[in-house]
């Protein structure tokens, strides 16, 4: 598969991106940058994590205008694989690829570690690996993963199966403890109606190796890797 | 003559100085050149007090590839083609006008030390020190100095992997904030702060350039004091994104081959980062102050030359690659102009416009200023006399203390820091936060990179010698742990007015202490950094030595690790055991008491302890180590129960190897070169034998057992007891950063 790793002024997980889906899971990937347009043939699309544009404005925000932007709407529009990871999840909000916004994290403060998350959805393009209500481990790096909808969306979402990943207890459990950034409903990663894009905080890339202590992200890209295949 | 006299002693400038740069002049100099002079001959620019003491370090070594004062940062070979760049900058003063501001640019001036020189930064680490942590004006330095250091790490996409805080009064209202970057780079893409070239172009680019700043250096080198706030306009302000461009760009330019010579501007920003450029290639320089993008209205070539507008860079571009240099900045969306030529002779002329602004010799400016031999003047050290050691109580309850020192700020976990700082990116990092030392992988090689960020205010301050030495011991005993070879130092030196006799004997002996450190350990130096006039109304702060030291494991499987494995492993300490209370955070927490003697430095046997871990790494005979520090022994273990993933605790065995020590002195004394290590019951032998080898006592003094720390009939405390105590003294005092 080939996979194109976009890159904006700002983006800084554009490397781990490319080692894991490279080294770690042999695919063909390489960095798209942001003036770039008419991407063609790639297989599945993925927005890394970072500042973009130094998310001085809203995270996201000025990312979403892009030149590279039109085509990756285009390329979701059209079934395309895309992949949101964390500041790419914030700029699929503000392209309206998918539902929702981003406010600060409940603490105001920036917060890195692993957390643990239940699997809502095991039968997307990008979770068939999982196990429905598995709980899985993963590192969030971020300031602002307060996801928030209203209630009519929330609803859709709920009831269209959209919402991928939740902050769960190491039980399964959906409790306020265990919710790290006050996301609604405990929202950590969802899909389009369609269920061909993706964008979700934690950062798989990151949980893709058992030395930096956790393997659980790697399913997600190799879900994917499977789902096209077949 | 007087008035011009009054401006040059205004600008920090002596008539000794004046009168010398008159002289090579043959006329006075104008009120801009003035200003140059103030600033490059500036403590924090010209090292005027503290270079002859420097001289002391060692600063050869097979390894080193750029030595100290040769570049922004030391250089190191690390084998297989790869180089390590490090250094360590202090942003005191700032930090404690504005805590937030002044810890992020520091941060930013750090790496950008580092990329100049070719390297792609990748670990940022910090040491950290603050007063009272329930004092609230602390706790707002506290969320501010974290705040801005991982703002300006995180949005550069620099993981920030490790360091130290520490908490004592003597810091109240001057805190310490030294940051430290690691880059690495293929050896053959160094590149230096150098220019070459006659007729060569001088590239401008980054920021506009504004007042803020202004004087930066010279605010750096005076002491705090009620009026400092007015210096706010001192303080910079940071732009990480604008630097994330700029680290892209350069490295970028880099590959492409067309740079002679990179600089930061940092300190006394353009006029520092030109005209050293041009000293360090032998060459001269014709700048144009008309060229120099610029954000405020009307600012003369003064303020020009002396802004310290944060993230701007000084480039010498290969001359006939200008179109490829401004291609790569353009892609990067970077504003980038030429200022000026690099010229034959040794002509630093600065034009504005068609008129002349300055008009000096490079060599005067950069390697006249004075040098002072300050006078050095011995302090009596207060120490625990015999007869007050042996009235000293003995607590009831062990227990209770060692309840204490886990919530004490110094020693209990800095979770509430790190997990504000993006640990992770860039997936490297092994070993995160919170252990000996940090460990990040090294891609495409088998090696891993040992970092650690560690230093000695307290036993500084008690004997200068000792706590120079400490401060690079319990470095390499931080590296040792992980089972890597420590391999050069960097250092940040924290001391108050060099004026005071007193304050710089404590200097010199300190540096005379590392040095010899350095020596033995056969660790040399490679740069550093020295902040002086770390005072406040009520005096100089703890004189705080810091030591950046990194190191390297061949094999990154065989990384050691601080956590209990499992039940029924020995557990072993290495090193002598002695009565040495003094200094210690047990003296200070329990008894409000900040006494030596400091503990006694062996460096043969911290050599030798070093030799050992690296040949039981090697071996795979350690299941766990953890070096003696803070808090003594009985806080070493407590932190390997409490960081053992399986909640591993131990039972302390009865039995000679306590040597009729008091409880004191063998749970809390801080003895130098000691450490902790577990061994599965099987190769007790085998690790007992190979200390002995090493000529280096060691005994078994228990077993990973239960789930508890057990010393009968003195101490018993539960491994989830502790961890509470540990793990929540941030939020106890902070509150929440988020839950769980």
């Amino acid at each position: 598969m080939k996979f194109g790793v976009i890159v904006f002024p700002g983006t800084k997980c554009d490397h781990d991106c490319l080692q894991v889906l490279r080294e770690v899971l042999g695919q063909e990937a390489r960095p798209v940058w942001h003036k770039e347009t008419g991407l063609a043939g790639f297989d599945c699309l993925v927005l890394p994590g970072g500042f973009s544009y130094g998310d001085y404005l809203r995270t996201g925000a000025i990312a979403r205008f892009s030149p590279v932007m039109e085509t990756v709407i285009q390329y979701a529009e059209r079934g395309g694989a895309v992949i949101g990871i964390c500041n790419g999840f914030q700029i699929l909000l503000e392209a309206g690829l998918l539902p929702g916004a981003m406010l600060r994290n409940r603490t105001l403060s920036f917060i890195c570690r692993d957390v643990t998350l239940r699997v809502d959805n095991a039968q997307t393009l990008f979770s068939s690996l999982y196990r429905a209500g598995e709980v899985i481990r993963m590192p969030i790096a971020h300031g602002e993963g307060n996801y928030y909808a209203d209630s009519e969306t929330l609803a859709r979402l709920l009831g269209r199966r959209q919402i991928v990943l939740r902050y769960a207890s190491p039980e399964g459990e959906l409790t306020e403890r265990d919710n790290p950034n006050g996301s609604l409903a405990s929202i950590a990663g969802i899909v389009n109606e369609r269920g061909n894009v993706l964008g979700l905080m934690p950062h798989p890339e990151r949980a893709s190796e058992a030395a930096l202590g956790g393997e659980d992200g790697r399913r997600l890209f190799e879900s994917l890797i499977h789902s096209l295949k077949t | 003559m007087m008035m011009e006299q009054n401006v040059a002693q205004s600008l920090g400038l002596t008539e000794e100085a004046f009168m010398k740069i008159a002289g090579v002049l043959g006329r006075e100099p104008n009120v801009t050149e003035l200003g140059m002079f103030g600033v490059m001959y500036s403590e924090h620019c010209s090292y005027a007090s503290s270079k002859p003491v420097l001289k002391v370090f060692p600063t050869e070594g097979s390894r080193l590839l750029v030595r100290a004062g040769e570049g922004d940062a030391g250089v190191i070979d690390i084998g297989e083609g790869l180089a390590l760049v490090f250094k360590i900058e202090s942003h005191n003063h700032p930090s404690a006008v504005e805590p937030f501001q002044g810890a992020a640019t520091g941060v930013g001036g750090i790496i950008r030390d580092v990329f100049t020189m070719g390297a792609r930064p990748i670990a940022l680490l910090n040491s950290l020190r603050f007063g009272r942590l329930e004092s609230p004006r602390t706790q707002q330095l506290v969320r501010g100095v974290v705040g801005g250091i991982g703002f300006y790490g995180n949005v550069m996409g620099i993981p920030t992997v490790g360091g130290e805080v520490v908490f004592d009064e003597t810091y109240d209202g001057n805190p310490l904030v030294n940051a430290m970057c690691v880059g690495v780079m293929k050896a053959e893409e160094l590149t230096r702060a150098r220019a070459e070239g006659e007729h060569n172009p001088v590239f401008y680019v980054g920021a506009t350039t504004g007042r803020d700043g202004l004087g930066g250096a010279s605010f750096a080198s005076r002491d705090l004091s009620e009026a400092s706030s007015a210096d706010r306009p001192a303080v910079q302000v940071g732009d990480p994104f604008l630097e994330k461009l700029l680290l892209e760009a350069c490295l970028e330019l880099i590959q492409e081959g067309v740079v002679v010579s990179m600089k930061d501007m940092g300190a006394a920003g353009l006029v520092c980062s030109t005209s050293e450029s041009a000293a360090a290639g032998g060459v001269g320089m014709k700048i144009d102050l008309e060229k120099v993008p610029r954000r405020a209205q009307g600012m003369t070539p003064y303020e020009i030359l002396l802004s310290e507008s944060q993230e701007r860079m000084l480039l010498v571009i290969r001359k006939g690659e200008e179109q490829r240099a401004r291609r790569i900045f353009e892609k990067w969306d970077l504003e980038a102009v030429e200022i000026g030529r690099v010229t034959d002779g040794d002509r630093f002329l600065v034009m504005n416009g068609s008129e002349v602004a300055a008009d000096v010799p490079v060599s005067l400016l950069t390697r006249g200023a004075p040098v002072y031999e300050r006078e050095a003047r011995e302090v009596p050290q207060p120490v625990l006399s015999d007869e007050e050691r042996r009235k000293l109580p003995q607590p009831r309850d062990w227990g209770a203390v060692l309840d204490r020192l886990l919530d004490s700020p110094t020693i209990a976990s800095k979770r509430w820091v790190w997990e504000q700082y993006d640990h992770m990116v860039r997936t490297n990092t092994v070993v995160p936060p919170g252990a000996d030392a940090a460990v990040l992988r090294l891609k495409g090689t088998r090696m891993a990179l040992a970092v650690t960020c560690d230093g000695s205010g307290r036993y500084t301050a008690l004997d200068p010698y000792r706590g120079g030495l400490l401060a690079v011991a319990e470095s390499y005993r931080n590296l040792a742990a992980c089972g890597a070879e420590p391999l050069a130092i960097t250092n940040g030196l924290n001391f108050g007015n060099p004026q005071k006799p007193e304050v710089f004997w404590q200097f010199k002996r300190c540096v005379e202490g590392m040095a010899e450190a350095c020596r033995v350990l056969e660790t040399p130096v490679t740069g550093g950094n020295v902040s002086f006039y770390n005072e406040n109304p009520a005096g100089a702060v703890d004189p705080t030595p810091i030591v950046g030291m990194v190191g390297i494991l061949r094999d990154a499987d065989r990384i050691l690790t601080t956590g209990f494995k499992e039940q029924g492993d020995v557990v072993l300490l290495v090193g002598h055991l002695r009565d040495e209370i003094g200094a210690s955070e047990y003296l200070k927490v329990i008894f409000g008491r900040k006494l030596g003697p400091v503990p006694m430095v062996n460096l043969p046997e911290e050599k030798a302890l070093g030799s050992l871990m690296l040949d039981l790494a090697g071996r795979g005979l350690v299941r766990s180590s953890h070096d003696l520090s803070e808090g003594g022994l009985a806080v070493a273990l407590a932190e390997c129960a409490i960081k053992s993933s399986e909640g591993v605790g131990v039972k302390i065995e009865a039995g000679h190897w306590t040597q009729g020590l008091g409880w004191d002195a063998l749970l809390f004394g801080e003895g130098a070169g000691r450490m902790l290590l577990t061994a599965k019951q099987e190769h007790e032998k085998e690790v007992l034998e190979a200390a002995s080898r090493h000529g280096l006592p060691a005994r078994r003094i228990g077993i990973c057992h239960g789930r508890e720390i057990l010393i009968e009939r003195v101490l018993q405390r539960s491994v989830e007891e502790m961890r509470h105590l540990y793990e929540g003294a941030f939020t106890r005092r902070l509150g929440e950063t988020h839950v769980r």
